[in-house]
């Protein structure tokens, strides 16, 4: 007997239709993933479960929990039901958290707006959850002075407190380091045994379905393509969507081998120290190490990767490098000149390199063409490129990133994601620098863009000799992208070597725990049709 | 939190020592001599003199500036040069209609704005929103005398409910309170509307975070949610604008003092300016400056009280 079964479940907000016949069904004690790329519905299916879909949603179809029919109960007996009998984990630990109330009061809440019981009784009992889901905070303290795995916690506990049958989490793992994903991954099946829930998971990444998951349904375009238990779609694969899927997730580069060449970049002794506010009225600032005593180089023409959980100075180290903000202690040279002289950015080295950030959407101005944004970094070069030549060089960066010329016409909001990253490479490649620092660049896109992303820039290292610095908190991208990697733990370099080492055979006991922790995908196979 | 407002008293201080120095530099320094300038240019070199040593512009000018400070601790702010009286009675004596006129504005605007506010919030694009935005919209365009006319029109003149102006002191307080009524909703509406319309705003981007949705999935109603979790988030910005709001009530007020013949501060503000009678003009408006700071403490400790982000650590 399913708990939870969605029958022929279609959603349509306005004239745009978002799901076909979506049918799932979830089992007590049972982990059923939904997994697809951004777009497909996924999330939209989770929250039609919650009766919690945007105005203007129009559904056809039944959501029965146990007996109840969703789609046909009203609001008021659906708000009994939420927190009650189903609850929900969201993505965002940072923003899903009331910021003026305490952690207690707001797991107590689910209790006292459900049961009638005294606050005391509810106090407790949120207390003992808090326990249960393994944080032993005071619960008197405020979100924001919890970390994100902590106010993750917090969540759980306030979907939890009155033991729902159903537990619906949607991407609760993916804004969180990969060491903590771990022990959030490992609380939620634990939960699901103890209590016999029912877990609806929603989630893009498909190494942690593959390890989380009793069953998994693959969704495209608001159709669910493929659904069945875990071993049996990852062993007997039927649908294209779903091999290329995970085709993607898996794709190996192919990056021209490295030349050993003389150093372009080498950071040295690099010390970053940040006051902090005061705690007292007159002690002094308490100060707060971002980078203490970074040392590497990148050579001409080669590929370093950079890994590390939030926090731990890689974004201080961007900063740095690019010339955006002074250094206390230590040199950074790009080509033999410093990167930071006299208080402000040294341009004879700026024009070296170039940078690509994570997100496309809000890293463009978008009351400028195209061809215009592209055109930006040309201001930095010594005799600025006008005219004609500078048409010339829009054109040729925008195919060597495998757009058109017309597309320079364009405003950026025209473009999808996959296609904003390419502009900003091309942006990047426009004054052809020796080195491009990718800032977490792929980490917002999907896998089969992410794909071909990196099938992009493995192509420009085989048509010029290109450096680069990877930044990521994705490891399999990492390994397949760079030479060399680097690890980063509180400020400091803890490892650094051949990546292919490095990832087999990792030294340091961070660099371990890091690749036991990130989740790995099976090895899969295809179904060979037979004829 | 008792870090934080210790921090606050010492900003708060600072800046009652800058305002102090520049209201006494602005007044005594640039140009020329408050005793010429208060006498006129065709003035008499003997009374120039004679003025100049009452008011002690023969002596030094931070000693001056410390006579003056030490003075204001005491109560003495001086003499007034027009009225002949001492300036502290002239400031007490208006600062019992002005100080009770703004409170009761605020309170007044406070009362209408917070409940407008949210239920065209909570009501979003339906019909109580529509109507509610249309009327602060009238609310902020139409100036307070307007209102203060046909208030007198209507409620003094026709219906002979409120006396047209006047104030008769406090000595009957429910009197007192009822001569300020019609003079504090004219001043309130205007700020009622604005305050509305920052209230209503607010809560409408708390009510798209996170944290709303959340509070949805574990079974609250739309309005438990925003009573529970939107009001509270939703009250810094109206916070801010309430400080303002305050400080702009006691001294903004000269045309509703004039229309409702009020002995208020605005009022002595205006005449002693035309009047050219310095020594009042610095001492009220010192006295004004003090208030605002005092009124921005407070809205600061009021950060803390509502949002516990601000508190520090503590």
């Amino acid at each position: 007997m399913s708990l939870l079964s969605i029958e022929h479940l279609s959603l349509s907000i306005g004239d745009t239709k978002i799901l076909h016949d979506v049918s799932i069904d979830v089992c007590p004690g049972e982990i059923v993933a939904i997994t697809g790329e951004s777009g497909s519905g996924k999330s939209l299916t989770a929250l039609a479960v919650m009766a919690l879909l945007p105005r203007g949603s129009v559904t056809d179809g039944h959501i029965f929990l146990e007996n109840t029919d969703i789609l046909r109960t009203s609001e008021r007996d659906l708000c009994r039901m939420r927190g009650c009998s189903m609850g929900m984990v969201f993505q965002e630990p940072m923003t899903a958290l009331n910021p003026v109330q305490t952690i207690g009061d707001q797991v107590a809440e689910t209790i006292i707006i459900h049961e009638k019981t005294s606050k005391l009784d509810a106090n407790i009992r949120a207390t003992a959850m808090l326990r249960r889901v393994g944080l032993n905070v005071n619960p008197s303290r405020y979100p924001h002075e919890l970390s994100g795995g902590q106010r993750q916690r917090v969540v759980i506990a306030m979907a939890i407190a009155l033991r729902p049958k159903l537990l619906i989490a949607d991407e609760p793992t993916t804004a969180l380091d990969v060491t903590t994903q771990a022990t959030i991954l490992e609380l939620l099946k634990d939960l699901v045994t103890e209590f016999d829930m029912g877990l609806l998971i929603i989630t893009h990444d498909l190494a942690v379905v593959a390890e989380i998951a009793n069953k998994i349904a693959v969704m495209q375009d608001g159709h669910i393509v493929e659904a069945a238990a875990t071993y049996d779609l990852l062993h007997n694969m039927r649908h294209p969507y779903t091999k290329s899927l995970f085709n993607a997730a898996t794709h190996k580069v192919i990056l021209p081998e490295y030349i050993p060449a003389p150093p372009l970049l080498s950071v040295e002794s690099v010390t970053r120290t940040y006051n902090l506010p005061r705690v007292t009225v007159f002690g002094s600032r308490p100060t707060f190490q971002a980078l203490a005593g970074v040392s590497f180089h990148i050579s001409h023409g080669e590929r370093v990767g950079l890994v590390g959980e939030s926090g731990c100075g890689k974004s201080t180290l961007t900063r740095a490098i690019l010339g955006l903000e002074e250094i206390q202690e230590g040199q950074i040279l790009l080509d033999g000149q410093p990167v930071f002289t006299k208080k402000s950015l040294n341009l004879p080295a700026r024009r070296k390199m170039q940078v690509v950030f994570q997100d496309p959407y809000s890293s463009f101005n978008p009351r400028h063409r195209v061809d215009r944004l592209i055109a930006e970094p040309l201001h930095v070069l010594n005799d600025s490129i006008v005219g004609k030549y500078r048409e010339k060089a829009v054109s040729k960066a925008l195919e060597d990133v495998g757009l058109t010329p017309e597309d320079g016409t364009k405003y950026i909001h025209e473009f999808s994601g996959g296609q904003r990253q390419r502009i900003a490479i091309a942006r990047a490649l426009i004054i052809e620098p020796e080195l491009i620092i990718f800032d977490e660049a792929v980490s917002a896109l999907d896998v089969s863009i992410r794909a071909q992303v990196l099938d992009l820039i493995a192509g420009l290292c085989r048509k010029r000799q290109l450096a680069y610095l990877f930044i990521s908190h994705d490891l399999s991208v990492v390994r397949t992208i760079t030479d060399r990697v680097m690890v980063m733990q509180s400020g400091k370099i803890v490892e650094q070597g051949d990546t292919e080492q490095v990832f087999s055979n990792p030294q340091h006991a961070y660099t371990q725990k890091l690749i036991a922790a990130a989740p790995k995908l099976p090895e899969v196979t295809y179904n060979v049709e037979v004829i | 939190m008792i870090r934080y407002t210790i921090a606050r008293f010492f900003s708060l201080i600072i800046s009652l020592i800058v305002a102090s120095l520049v209201i006494f530099l602005v007044i005594e320094v640039i140009p020329g001599d408050p005793a010429s300038f208060m006498l006129g240019i065709n003035a008499r070199e003997d009374t120039l003199a004679a003025l100049r040593s009452e008011m002690g512009l023969d002596q030094p000018l931070t000693l001056r500036y410390f006579d003056w400070v030490i003075g204001m601790f005491q109560g003495d702010f001086g003499n007034s040069w027009t009225y002949k009286t001492p300036v502290s009675e002239l400031i007490a004596d208006r600062i019992w209609v002005s100080l009770p006129l703004a409170i009761y504005a605020l309170i007044l605007s406070t009362l209408i704005a917070f409940p407008a506010g949210i239920v065209a919030a909570s009501r979003r694009g339906g019909a109580s929103d529509v109507t509610i935005m249309g009327a602060t919209q009238m609310g902020v365009a139409i100036p307070n005398f307007w209102f203060a006319m046909i208030m007198v029109l209507i409620f003094a003149i026709n219906l002979r409910w409120f006396s047209a102006g006047g104030f008769p002191g406090w000595s009957n307080p429910l009197q007192g309170l009822k001569s300020l009524t019609l003079p504090a909703i004219s001043l309130a509406l205007p700020q009622a509307a604005i305050l509305a319309r920052i209230m209503r705003s607010s809560l409408l981007d708390m009510l798209l975070e996170d944290f709303i949705r959340t509070a949805r999935a574990k079974g609250l109603t739309r309005s438990q949610a925003l009573w529970r979790h939107a009001v509270r988030n939703a009250l810094i910005p109206v916070l801010t604008i309430i400080g303002l709001q305050f400080s702009f009530l006691l001294a903004g007020g000269i045309i509703i003092e004039q229309i409702f013949f009020l002995p208020g501060l605005g009022r002595l503000i205006f005449q002693a300016i035309s009047a050219r009678d310095l020594i009042v003009v610095e001492s009220v408006v010192m006295l004004l400056v003090f208030t605002v700071i005092m009124v921005n403490f407070a809205v600061d400790i009021t950060y803390a009280i509502v949002d516990p982000r601000l508190r520090r650590k503590s």
